[in-house]
Formats: C-alpha cells, structure tokens, sequence
C-alpha cells in the first residue's frame, strides 16, 4: 500500500524557470532565491501559495516520505458537466499539477518524530474536498490511529467539490467521524491553515485540530468576500478573514510564518505527546513525596521531557 | 465518440482536445440543453412559502413542546429553534432550522440562516438531550448557514464543524429529516444522524443552484440547469447512498396538508428510533461512523468504488 516517491515540483507550483514578482511588493525574485527561502518574499515577507508536494518537501525530513493512498482517483457518479465536462476538468488538474488529486497523505518524519501528514494543493481544482479526499483523509487518520502517530493536515482549500454534488459536502461529515476516532485514542491532530482555507474544509476538519495554525495573511472564511459582499451589499473590512482577524477573533491558536513552521510544529507535537504519555502513565503520584532540586514540578516536567523524547516507539510496543 | 477514445495513443498524437471540442459540441446541441421542469418544480416546491417548516411539525407533532433558547455565549438565534417535547412515552429532543412566512417573521428569522450562536445553541442542546439519555430528533430546513462579517468573526466554520462533531459523539439515538431545503455546510451541520430521512418535495445539496450556476455557468440565469446537474432532490440523493428513506408527502405536497405531512414524518420518526433502540450505544456510534465512511465514490486501481 505504501509507496515511496520522488519529491518533484510541478510546473504551476512556482517553483521551476523563471524569476516571479511579489503580487505585493513588487520585487522581482529569483525562483533560486524563493525556494531558499520557504517561497516567502525576503522583502515585504509575502508568503507564496505552495503545492503539497513542495509542502511535503519543506516539512518530512528527507528520503522518509512514505506516500499512501496514492492510486485514489475520482470518479464522476453525477456525470457533472458545466461548460466542460468533470472528468475533463480533472484531467487538466493532472496534467498541470502533477498529482492525482487535491490531497496528498502519507507518513514521514519531522525533526525524526513519526507523523502522518496530509497536504492539500489549491491548484488541484481549488484545492476542492471531494470523496478522494474525504478517503484519504480517513485513511489517513486510520494511519495514525493504528500506528499511534500523530496526524498533521497542511489545509488549502476552497470548499467543497461542486462537481461531486451532496458527496462531497458529506465528506465534511466523514472526515468529522474521522477526527473524533482519532480524539477517543487520542492522537494528536494539529492543522496548518494556508492561504486560503474556506467553506467545507475549514467547517470540518481543519477546524477541529487539537492544535490550529495558521500561516501569515491567509483568508480563512466559511463564506468567501464576494457572496458577503452580494448578501450585506457593503463593503468589507480590510483584513476580513485574514489570519490576524481570525487570530485576534479567538479562531486559531497561533499565527507561525512558514521559516518557523517545522520547529513549531515538533514542539506542539512534542508537548501533546508528553501529554499523552502522562495519562498513560501515572507519573504525578509518583513523583508525589521524593525531594526533589526544584520540588516534584521541575521533576515531573524532567519526565514529560523525557517521555517526548523518547517519542512514540517505546510506547507502541 | 467512444471509439475516438479508444483509438491507442501515439506519440506525438493528441486526440484529447479533439474529444474535448467534439464533446463540447454535442452537449450544445441539445444533450445538455434539456432541462428537466420537474427539477426546477421540486426546488420550488422545497422553497415553498407554505411549506410547513420546524415550528409548524412541532405543532402537529409534539404537544408540549417547551422551547429553549440561548446559547449561553452571544445571544439566541431564533433561525434555529429546539427543545424538549415528550414522545412515543418518553422524551425527544427536537432541534431544527426556521424560517418566517411573513416578512417581520421573515426577517427575525433571518430566513432560516443561522448565525453560529444558532449551532451553538443546537450543540448545547445535543449535549443535554446525550446527558439525560433523550434521542436528537433534526428538521433540516435552510438556504444555508448566514454570510455575514460578525457571523464570520464568531466562527462559523468552526461553530458547524463544532456542531458536526458533537453529532458525531453523542450516545443517545439520533433521526435527521430534510424537510425542505437543505442547503449546503448549514445544513449538513444537523445531518449527522444514525439516520437521515428525506421528505419527497425536499432538496440537499453542496450549493444552491444559483450560486452553483453564477460560479461554473458565470451566468446565475442557468441556475435550472445547474439544479438537474447537481442532482439534488430526494430520489437522486437516495440513489447516491447519502440518505436512509425518502418520505413521501400527501397529495399535491406538504404546502397542501401540514397535518398529513407531519403525520407522515412522525410515524417514520417512530419507526426509526424502535430500530435505532435495539442496539447497545457503542455499536450503534460504530455503525454512524461506518455509515458516514461508506460516502463518496472514488476509483482505486481500475476499480470503481461505491
């Protein structure tokens, strides 16, 4: 089921040939000099929109991306046409992005912790949330259950595939299921909000992580500008739905640019883990009467260290 | 056409924008151009003016009813009206959408589009219906949850994934019915039910057809169309495995007959929690978790996958 695959950058992801300009500042920037730096503008700070498999290359230490699922495709079981017909417009998002669809799951290793991560490409059709995704977002989740690893979803999305009608807006309830078996372990499910994450992603499971980050300036919104500005016909505030609203609005937890990203993330990991191997192990009345150099606290929190440390592998067995 | 797709691959030879263009091209000339009335009658049907909503079964259904409101942090949201009724013997749960008839009720109501202190209030609801062992009985009747800076502000994201997932959790049986429109995320947020049921008349689906039209057709004017392609009433969504029963409605519809309507859905209600009943709470939540994990078609190595 596993399989191992080459990271490559598809031609839309930004990354390949030619210098780009920041929409915001206007800096010319070298594609070099982008990638060095997390396709983040070095000038004004911008972040870039990146595709899941550059995501994956920026968070999983190198050579243990683990893909699975990865054989998933959609199906078209409305027989939907607009203007062009559903399979067509997936057949495109292939060829322009280079996977196969609007989610990549797998395990891998950040900072040589075990983790199941998700990543979702906005190129793919919006980064839409069809039953493909639902799927492997399950089985993701089934991963991380079974191996006692905790799930990270890197979340860019722009609701829920019209094409695939009522099954993809009950995908929001089948990735919600998911969540909560996760929760009843637990593992721990932190998600990462990118630029933008809407509708039905961020009314499931992007927002019911133990943990939710986000990164600089993404719009996260249930519904987008346009159709509030059409509904209350006035005009919207400046930074409606951007991270720092929804931050300052008690949404997310906290806002990490994306330099910072995979040191954060290993330390919130770290922490609910440590949680995690307290309840399995009764450490506080242990530590209860022995005189310790700073008292049973500093002790106990030594152990919660320790117990991080040694991560998960001790305790599968 | 088949046989254009069949024809191998050469290097060199690319024979898919032809297919495009010949697909395209009879599409246009009447394949896709059929609309289909009855659709666009069952969408206005669902939106009826008279079509009973929450309130009006809760009258036929529930003789004292005892509301209750709030959601102990912001305010209460009368687009979403619940409460404690008694029942086959026992107590029943009963949380449901609302809308207003009249434009002052129209308009208190928000047209049935409720703000996150309104799925809130139904979390709140749902927690105290699990804690004294009550079954969820939801009515699904909405456009959608409210697009509003505030609403947005409060979370409403969060406010329905929060709901979905309290859903998800409790321990006591619970019966969804759609009993009218049932669009979007604001309305799957109270559709997480052992069972889902469907009155004939209604719709469920992503995305209303005008918004659906405006974004894919850029033309809301196809909004006709776009409804037959979304494939959202009741008989359509039944065949795609999304709901448990369709519930046919008296004669002419349920605008004509209230009382008939809700006897209809009552006797349902019924029938559903004597079943749900007979299994202990952890089956029954494993059989919900594996019922919502069967949704979605998708293709894994050649196969297609129901």
């Amino acid at each position: 089921m596993a399989q191992r695959v080459s990271i490559n950058i598809s031609r839309r992801n930004g990354a390949s040939g030619d210098a780009e300009s920041c929409p915001l500042c206007k800096q010319l920037l070298s594609a070099a000099e982008l990638r060095e730096n997390f396709h983040v503008c070095p000038n004004c700070g911008h972040h870039f929109r990146v595709g899941a498999r550059e995501r994956v290359a920026m968070l999983a230490d190198s050579g243990t991306w683990e893909e699975i699922a990865a054989s998933l495709r959609s199906a078209d079981p409305l027989e939907f046409f607009d203007l062009r017909p559903y399979p067509d417009r997936i057949e495109e998002a292939e060829y322009d992005t280079g996977l196969g669809e609007a989610m990549i799951a797998g395990t891998c290793c950040i900072h040589k912790m075990d983790v199941v991560l998700v990543a979702m490409d906005f190129s793919f059709m919006g980064g839409s949330m069809g039953s493909v995704v639902g799927e492997k977002f399950w089985r993701a989740a089934d991963t991380a259950i079974q191996n006692r690893f905790p799930l990270v979803a890197v979340c860019a999305s722009g609701g829920a595939r019209m094409q695939e009608g009522i099954l993809s807006l009950l995908q929001m309830a089948k990735t919600t299921c998911a969540v909560e078996l996760m929760s009843r372990v637990p593992v721990p499910f932190v998600s990462i909000l990118t630029h933008p994450t809407t509708g039905g992603v961020l009314a499931s499971f992007a927002t019911l992580a133990d943990v939710i980050i986000s990164e600089p300036g993404a719009m996260l919104c249930f519904s987008g500008p346009r159709v509030i500005e059409q509904t209350i016909k006035e005009r919207l505030p400046d930074d409606f739905g951007l991270a720092e609203s929804n931050l300052s609005h008690g949404q997310i937890d906290m806002i990490v640019p994306r330099s910072q990203l995979k040191d954060k993330l290993v330390q919130v990991l770290g922490m609910l883990e440590g949680g995690v191997a307290c309840a399995l192990e009764p450490l506080w009345e242990e530590e209860e009467g022995r005189p310790g150099r700073g008292g049973p606290l500093a002790g106990a929190l030594g152990r919660i260290k320790a117990l991080a440390n040694s991560s998960w592998r001790s305790l599968k067995g | 056409m088949a046989e254009l797709k069949r024809l191998p691959t050469l290097p060199g030879v690319h024979l898919k924008d032809e297919i495009a263009k010949i697909t395209h091209r009879l599409r246009e000339l009447g394949l896709s151009r059929h609309v289909d009335k009855a659709v666009w009658d069952k969408v206005e049907l669902a939106r009826h003016a008279q079509r009973p909503y929450t309130l009006d079964y809760i009258h036929h259904m529930f003789p004292g009813f005892i509301e209750l409101a709030g959601d102990r942090c912001f305010s209460d949201d009368a687009a979403m009206v619940g409460g404690l009724a008694a029942y086959m013997g026992r107590t029943i749960m009963v949380i449901g959408h609302q809308k207003g008839r009249d434009l002052a009720a129209r308009t208190r109501r928000n047209f049935g589009m409720p703000r996150p202190e309104g799925y809130r209030k139904a979390q709140r609801l749902m927690e105290l219906a699990g804690k004294f062992g009550v079954p969820v009985f939801t009515m699904i009747d909405t456009p959608g949850a409210y697009p509003g800076v505030a609403a947005e502000e409060r979370g409403q994201a969060g406010a329905i994934a929060a709901t979905l997932l309290c859903m998800a959790r409790l321990d006591v049986p619970t019966v969804a019915v759609i009993i009218g429109e049932g669009g979007s995320g604001g309305a799957l947020a109270l559709g997480l039910a052992d069972r889902v049921l469907m009155l004939e008349n209604s719709i469920y689906s992503v995305i209303s057809p005008e918004s659906c039209a405006a974004i894919l057709w850029k033309d809301s004017a196809e909004a006709h169309l776009a409804a037959q392609t979304l494939r959202l009433t009741s008989s359509r969504v039944a065949e795609l495995g999304v709901i448990d029963a369709v519930l046919p409605e008296p004669r002419g519809g349920a605008h004509r007959d209230h009382a008939g309507a809700a006897h209809i859905v009552k006797e349902a209600l019924e029938d559903n929690l004597r079943e749900l009943e007979t299994a202990p709470p952890q089956k029954r939540k494993q059989e919900r978790y594996m019922k919502f994990r069967r949704m979605g078609v998708w293709r894994e190595n050649g196969l297609t996958l129901f």
